[in-house]
């Protein structure tokens, strides 16, 4: 008897639908939220995660409605993340049926939010998103090391990977989810120096994300990265592989799972 | 079984979205009303009460004061089927060590405690010294200590959501009605007369939750050990 490692589909949503499209056969309008999470669920998700990429201010409360519609039907724990900035925001995705919500730059921007959403809400619903790269060590004979960046990677923030991580645990997060810059879109597999090293640097669970191309590279992210749940989006969205054949690949692999 | 329709008070303290919770309830039963309520009244009037909950110990408690419940909820505990979940199962408890103590609810005897830093397990820990992180979070496996009209259809060991950092330890093995394992065995539920508590939470466990939540509504707050088979 023992506690489940995660597997998590990462459904990014513009304007209330899903892009980069779920090919399914079986499933009639893949840009609809609810139907993809529905098919996740089905297949046994362990958790859901939205991440908002609208652009534009107009379009941002179209999320509140897709995790009010999920919410509404689909009985596993839900993330949002993708532009919370206020304890407002924080408030209007908890109470649209939110579980968690990823801070991302806005934690990088003022990392005092990130305690203040703590102390409003609890821990176990702030998780913050670390997006980190890695840069040379600052003389040859020193080990490479891992630094923040935002803006989709392209802006560095000088801080240390490791470093912020532990920070932001003290802050109040819940959970970290940690997503290596180099790796992602790239199929790669996860950065796991960089996982591992966060995991076992912080007392709270670890989500890895960014680079997963195959089933193997999950079940790595566990055993090797030491992740405590796996975040994965284009393998589940183009129909590559189903999160029931990750999950057995992983349980086959030794790695606890609820199948 | 109900015939009439069975009306389910949601207590509404001001603890996190009752959102996922109500709806559940209304997935798991289509013919119960449901009333996520701050109202004494309505909280009295209910046939059913469901006492949920996020956040910390101290808010838990000092919400309810606030709210005036308290003689309200040891009412509804004292006379019909009710179910706490998370905190609210914590909440029935003695006394709790979050916030450097805080005085509960007492309907059952026992602690809340917090899990040790320096928990490990083998089978699902990470790092070298496969240290388990806190909070407990994620699908664990229920070990249904007790036959009861809750777990009915609900497989043993069973998977169901938590995220807790902090649980229960009552002073008797005898309420004790699910345990799971997190570095020591750990109570995960609690059943005492017409009372049932949950540690995880049925509203997040997919189709395991909706049956727990479906078999409270239809459960007339009895039980004894041969109820079920």
């Amino acid at each position: 008897m023992a506690l489940a490692k995660r597997i998590i589909p990462c459904l990014d949503v513009d304007k209330g639908r899903v892009v980069k499209g779920v090919q399914f056969v079986d499933i009639r309008d893949a840009g609809d939220p609810v139907e993809v999470a529905r098919r996740y669920n089905s297949e046994g998700a362990d958790e859901l995660t939205f991440l908002d990429i609208t652009a534009t201010h107009e379009g941002r409360d179209t999320i509140v409605h897709v995790v009010e519609q999920v919410a509404g039907e689909i009985f596993i724990p839900l993330t949002v993340g993708g532009g919370i900035r206020t304890v407002e925001d924080v408030r209007m995705m908890l109470n649209a049926g939110a579980d968690k919500v990823a801070i991302n730059s806005a934690a990088v921007a003022n990392p005092e939010f990130v305690r203040e959403a703590a102390e409003k809400f609890g821990n176990q619903c702030i998780v913050v998103a670390i997006d980190a790269k890695q840069v040379a060590g600052k003389t040859d004979d020193q080990p490479p090391r891992w630094e923040i960046f935002t803006h989709g990677g392209r802006k560095p923030t000088g801080i240390d990977a490791i470093e912020w991580s532990k920070k932001m645990v003290a802050y109040g997060a819940g959970e970290l989810l940690v997503t290596s810059m180099d790796n992602d879109g790239v199929k790669d597999g996860f950065d796991l120096p960089l996982t591992r090293l966060i995991s076992d640097n912080v007392a709270v669970p670890v989500i890895a994300s960014g680079g997963v191309g195959n089933l193997d590279h999950l079940a790595e992210g566990v055993i090797e990265g030491h992740a405590d749940a796996v975040l994965a989006a284009s393998i589940f969205h183009f129909a590559e592989y189903s999160i029931g054949e990750a999950k057995r690949h992983m349980s086959d692999k030794g790695i606890e799972m609820r199948l | 079984m109900t015939t009439a329709t069975t009306t389910v008070a949601v207590i509404d303290y001001g603890m996190g979205n009752l959102h996922s919770v109500a709806k559940a309830l209304e997935h798991a039963n289509a013919h119960a009303k449901i009333l996520v309520t701050s109202d004494k009244q309505q909280i009295a009037n209910a046939d059913r009460v469901l006492l949920p909950g996020v956040g910390s110990m101290r808010d838990c408690m000092g919400e309810m004061e606030r709210l005036d419940l308290i003689d309200t909820i040891k009412q509804a505990v004292a006379t019909k089927p009710f179910l706490g979940i998370c905190i609210g199962m914590q909440a029935l408890m003695a006394h709790s060590a979050e916030n450097d103590g805080v005085n509960c609810l007492n309907i059952i005897p026992g602690e809340v405690e917090r899990f040790a830093d320096n928990l490990s397990d083998p089978l699902c820990g990470t790092g070298t010294d496969n240290h388990l992180k806190i909070p407990h979070m994620g699908w664990n496996q229920v070990n249904q200590q007790i036959k009861h009209p809750l777990w009915k259809n609900i497989p043993q060991n069973q998977r169901f959501y938590f995220v807790h950092s902090y649980f229960v330890v009552p002073q008797s093995p005898e309420p004790v009605a699910g345990s799971t394992v997190y570095g020591h065995p750990v109570c995960v539920a609690l059943a005492q007369d017409n009372v049932f508590a949950t540690q995880f939470h049925p509203e997040k466990s997919a189709d395991a939750g909706l049956q727990l939540f479906a078999n409270f509504i239809d459960w007339d707050g009895t039980y004894n050990d041969d109820c079920c088979s």
